[in-house]
């Protein structure tokens, strides 16, 4: 064993988006922390799209804001485009989404993490894991050193024994040329972690001036200029377009006549692919009969030229990526700069975790983002905050912080993670929620940003925010409710003149509110009411028109809290439960379910395994007292 | 604990003592039982000390009317059989009676109660002992075994079939408007909201078809209960007696005759009929007549059908009035008789007044016109198809709330998409339907699933 450099309380393997987060949030919250990183010129690196949120992840980024993490600043400074997606489909599926410029995101994130306070940001190989007595002590460097800590955050991305392919072209390597760690996984696996070989891919990169835009429909931000995190004040941003443009027949005949040569489907790749990011050529061969695919002509950066074809995500020989491009509208003379590749790489099953994050045997370990089997920059940053909070309070004492599934996306995220675990790199969708009303993009602070303040990481600067914000919503509630108008004519040719049907009778504003064509401005110009932020605008709007579906939400999360709450003790013996199916007897034993809630979304726990261990708990009860 | 709802269910066998009891269990039991029982001492419930027997009535909570005698008993958690507080209800034992209290314990929010639900409750708040432990966990394990969806085949495998084709149709609605949330930018065909709406439309339809079927099937099952009524000597007995071609009630010129409540069973095209003839409603001296006119009033609450007697031949006078009042508490149809003489003044006026579909002139003694009240029976027994089209019916209560529920559902999510909103909002209806229609097919959320496997054990009940 090689020499004793440091001591810290946190170490955080890998300086992606989930490593960030952690690392922040343990050093933000006391703890003598270091950052682990193959390459500090890639800190916060993107190495697949060049965009942050859409439907689900843009919750994330919010959630992560309100609960002081870094994610949601940064991205709104490096953006080149906004949107605001879903707008049709009401409040609880608005989504952010922004282009990022991703030099520039690292390079905000990278200064951000440099002067933090208690962190230290450094470029190792860490090779080894070390676990004394069921404990982590540290980890040990390619160079021989070694650093210990009370816990370790894995945060490796898609860097554990990665490897590349594309056409014959086959080599360990991360992505973009970086190190893959190639002895980590071995660590692991001799510690006892069970691993996972998931895949994912990214598309080619072409030079922008080799496109002919004129083909292509452009695609602008909106007008209205939004921000992810809600302390920050950017209201002007220049907004630079994306292009859309489609496959054709010509397109798909290429890839059909060279699928041999691609890994995906000659059989080079080894690891499970996501359902929901499919490569052109999966694509081609699992819908064939459709005659055209879209696909986005998204900036990497301000100073680049380089351009990402988001959907043609390929493992094809890099002169057939060439050749089918070419078959494109706007494309047909386009320069490719870097091929598109599939990668395959290990990753923990994350069943092997508490809902704190941690591993179940080995104290101390913690695990987050794509090496716990999900996708996504978002999704990492989620379980990195979560994480790098919950290494904190276990050396401070303190009991795990844990979103519940009807409190945050984030919850439900972590949850399903070490619930029913993954086979599928996991990506967050809206629909894997069933608390959707409650849980909406605009609302992520009023539901989470107390709590990060009682944690620890909310500072007085963002609470003033909030407090503020909630202060001025609630005034704005009440006033509405207070103000009545009667039926009377002028009353009346007002409300025509906003589109609305006149009273018969005297009614309050926020009743009327509550209206589809009746909004807060509107109200405000007849009624001579306060102005409101947009935000607080909006928060009242949702408040009247969705109290009705809102509170049939709570009262499902009521009802189900029930279950939810009992909690089932450490030390159940599944396996010599003998009414238990032998089946949930194993899983229940292999994922410790912290509650009767949890073990009920176990896959193959019935709901008669259910009664067995409340009849079990019931028992415990009674014999004890 | 695990019990926050408040069920209710008959636990006496239905329909065959001569006394029944409606049990009502959960932290709301005093609230449910209060809003439709009426202590005759003026007190609520809640004013007696636990389980102290209480004389009153109860009463329906839409029209205030009178459903029936009973005795009712407050026994405080934990001292009852499910250690939470319960309401027991004792009234008269027939069907009719135990069915109105039940469904009027549930508008009052008490929820159905599974099989095995007041058991199960008994035992999770501690009120049976350790050793009765194991047996009910041998119950739940052998159970598990064969699931609950493969038992729902064996038991009603067509209507578990019909569900599940619902259910999927629900789905497919649902995952099209979750594809849209989800890649909003992505070129997959959006279903449009008329689409939602006729999808939701359709198989909102098709559950209300399996409810009207649950109906029919309950008549067919247990004969429809009906009720001639009228004042003396408009034709009610010769009604009977027409519907039953044979002598079977005293048929007299003089009015009041008909002392005694008669009750028949005859067989229209398959639907069985319990036919009451009764005394004339009226306010007499005689005290033979008033038995009579209690014992309508009394055999009305057991009634589902009202059907509702006039001398066509003679003009509408008070009395008259105050039978149509009493027939519209229930379903009822009015028949002029006489038809032989001449009627057409007094069939026209009450036509105007109720509607043709619920007028008919016939004439009891010469049977003109019969034809025509089998075809109007047959019509509410079976509605507009005539005939129980598929066969496929909910035999179970609970069952059929669950489809009450689910058909809500979709009415709350076509009213949605017709206010216009979002898909968010639409989804959550929606969704609901489909864990409605799971919770009777076994494909549903586990909480539910659980209390289902849970209905099957009966110790201690």
């Amino acid at each position: 064993m090689g020499r004793i450099t440091e001591v810290f309380d946190v170490i955080v393997i890998g300086a992606g988006h989930a490593g960030i987060e952690a690392a922040l949030a343990a050093a933000r919250l006391g703890g003598r922390t270091l950052l682990a990183t193959l390459s500090l010129d890639n800190v916060a690196l993107m190495p697949c799209n060049p965009s942050i949120g859409g439907p689900a992840k843009g919750h994330l980024v919010r959630e992560i804001d309100a609960l002081g993490g870094q994610m949601g600043i940064i991205a709104d400074r490096a953006c080149l485009q906004m949107r605001l997606l879903n707008t049709g489909k009401g409040y609880a599926v608005h989504a952010l989404r922004a282009q990022e410029d991703k030099r520039w995101y690292h390079t905000l994130m990278k200064e951000i993490i440099e002067n933090q306070e208690s962190l230290a940001l450094k470029q190792l190989m860490i090779d080894r894991l070390l676990v004394r007595n069921g404990e982590v002590v540290g980890v040990e460097a390619e160079t021989g050193e070694i650093y210990e800590a009370s816990c370790v955050i894995l945060a490796t991305g898609t860097y554990l024994r990665s490897r590349i392919v594309y056409g014959s072209v086959n080599y360990s390597c991360g992505p973009n040329g970086l190190r893959s760690a190639e002895k980590l996984s071995y660590s692991l696996l001799d510690n006892g972690l069970e691993l996972m070989r998931f895949k994912t891919g990214t598309p080619a990169r072409i030079d922008a001036l080799s496109i002919d835009y004129g083909k292509m429909e452009v695609q602008y931000g909106d007008d209205v200029v939004r921000n992810f995190s809600f302390i920050s004040d950017i209201t002007e941003r220049e907004q630079i377009p994306c292009w859309l443009t489609y496959t054709n027949e010509n397109t798909h005949k290429i890839i059909r006549d060279n699928l041999h040569l691609s890994g995906m489907f000659n059989g080079m790749v080894e690891g499970v692919g996501p359902r929901y990011c499919p490569s052109i050529e999966s694509k081609v061969v699992r819908f064939a009969d459709k005659e055209r695919n879209q696909l986005f002509i998204e900036p990497e950066g301000t100073h680049t030229r380089e351009m990402y074809v988001q959907g043609m995500s390929s493992s094809l020989p890099a002169d057939v990526q060439l050749k089918f491009m070419k078959t494109i509208p706007g494309l047909e003379h386009c320069q490719m700069m870097r091929a598109g590749y599939a990668i395959d790489y290990d990753c923990l099953d994350p069943l092997q975790l508490n809902l704190s994050l941690e591993h179940k045997e080995i104290k101390g370990l913690f695990s987050a983002g794509q090496s716990n089997g999900t996708s996504g920059y978002e999704e990492a940053a989620a379980q990195g905050l979560i994480a790098g909070i919950n290494a904190m309070r276990k050396i401070k004492g303190l009991d795990p912080f844990v979103l519940r599934r009807d409190e945050a996306y984030i919850g439900v995220l972590i949850d399903d993670l070490v619930t029913k675990g993954t086979d599928e790199p996991y990506r967050m969708m809206t629909s894997r929620s069933e608390y959707r009303l409650l849980l909406r993009n605009d609302n992520a602070d009023l539901r989470l940003t107390e709590k990060g303040r009682v944690i620890g990481l909310v500072d007085d600067n963002r609470y003033n925010i909030f407090k503020e914000k909630r202060t001025t919503f609630e005034r704005a509630l009440a006033q509405l409710k207070k103000i009545n108008i009667g039926p009377r004519d002028e009353n009346n040719s007002k409300l025509r003149a906003m589109g609305t049907a006149p009273l018969r009778n005297g009614n309050n504003l926020f009743e009327l509110l509550r209206r589809q064509e009746v909004t807060y401005s509107k109200l405000q110009e007849a009624f001579s009411l306060p102005g409101l932020s947009e935000q607080v605008a909006e928060q009242v709007e949702i408040y009247a028109k969705y109290e009705g579906y809102i509170n049939k939400q709570r009262e499902e999360v009521e009802r189900i809290l029930r279950i939810e709450n009992k909690k089932l003790p450490s030390d159940i013996e599944y396996l010599a439960i003998k009414e238990l199916s032998s089946e949930a007897a194993e899983k229940l034993a292999k994922i410790k379910p912290s509650s009767l809630g949890q073990a009920s979304r176990i896959s193959g726990v019935t709901p008669a395994d259910i009664s067995v261990l409340m009849i079990v708990l019931e028992m415990k009860h009674q014999k004890g007292s | 604990m695990m019990a926050e709802d408040t069920i209710s269910a008959v636990i006496t066998a239905l329909g065959q003592g001569a006394v029944g009891i409606v049990r009502i269990s959960g932290p709301n039991a005093l609230a449910v039982s209060g809003k439709l029982f009426r202590a005759a001492s003026g007190k609520n419930l809640a004013d007696y000390s636990s389980h102290t027997m209480v004389y009153g009535h109860i009463y329906d909570l839409q029209d205030n009317s009178l459903v029936d005698e009973v005795l009712a008993v407050y026994m405080d958690a934990p001292h009852s059989y499910t250690a939470e507080d319960v309401v027991e209800i004792q009234c008269h034992g027939s069907m009719q009676a135990l069915r109105k209290i039940l469904s009027l314990t549930y508008a009052a929010g008490a929820k159905p109660a599974e099989r095995g639900e007041f058991t199960k409750r008994a035992f999770l708040n501690g009120r049976i002992d350790l050793t009765q432990a194991e047996a009910v966990m041998d119950i739940i394990s052998s159970r598990s075994e064969a699931s609950l969806k493969l038992a729902a085949r064996q038991q009603n495998g067509e209507l578990a079939g019909v569900l599940h084709n619902l259910r999927r149709q629900l789905l497919d609605i649902v995952v099209c408007l979750e594809a849209a949330i989800d890649y909003p930018e992505e070129d997959i065909e959006e279903i449009t909201f008329g689409e939602v709406k006729k999808k939701i439309l359709e198989v909102g339809a098709n559950i209300s078809d399996l409810l009207n079927n649950a109906h029919t099937g309950r008549i067919l099952r247990d004969g429809l209960r009906t009720a001639i009524i009228g004042r003396p000597n408009v034709g009610k007995s010769s009604l009977l007696n027409a519907l039953l071609k044979e002598e079977r009630a005293i048929v007299s010129e003089y009015a009041g005759t008909t002392r005694d409540v008669i009750e028949e069973q005859l067989l229209i095209d398959g639907v069985p009929l319990v036919l009451s003839d009764t005394a004339g409603i009226r306010k007499s001296d005689d005290y033979v007549e008033q038995l009579g006119v209690k014992k309508t009033l009394e055999l009305l609450k057991d009634t589902e059908l009202v059907i509702c007697v006039v001398d066509g031949n003679e003009d509408l006078i008070a009395e008259d009035e105050e039978i149509f009042k009493t027939a519209a508490t229930r379903p009822y149809v009015i028949i002029v008789n006489k038809s032989d003489l001449n009627v057409a003044a007094t069939f026209d006026i009450l036509k105007q007044r109720f509607g043709s579909n619920k007028v008919i002139a016939l004439s009891a003694k010469t049977g003109v016109g019969m034809d025509e009240l089998f075809d109007w029976l047959k019509s509410y027994v079976y509605g507009d198809k005539g005939t129980l089209s598929s066969g496929i019916y909910v035999q179970n209560a609970r069952h059929e709330e669950l489809l009450r529920q689910a058909l809500q559902s979709l009415t709350d999510a076509g009213q949605a998409v017709s206010d216009g909103m979002p898909y968010d909002c639409i989804i959550i209806d929606v969704r609901r339907a489909i864990n409605l229609l799971g919770e009777i097919t076994g494909d549903t959320i586990p909480d539910e699933i659980i209390n289902e496997i849970f209905s099957r054990f009966c110790i201690g009940k």
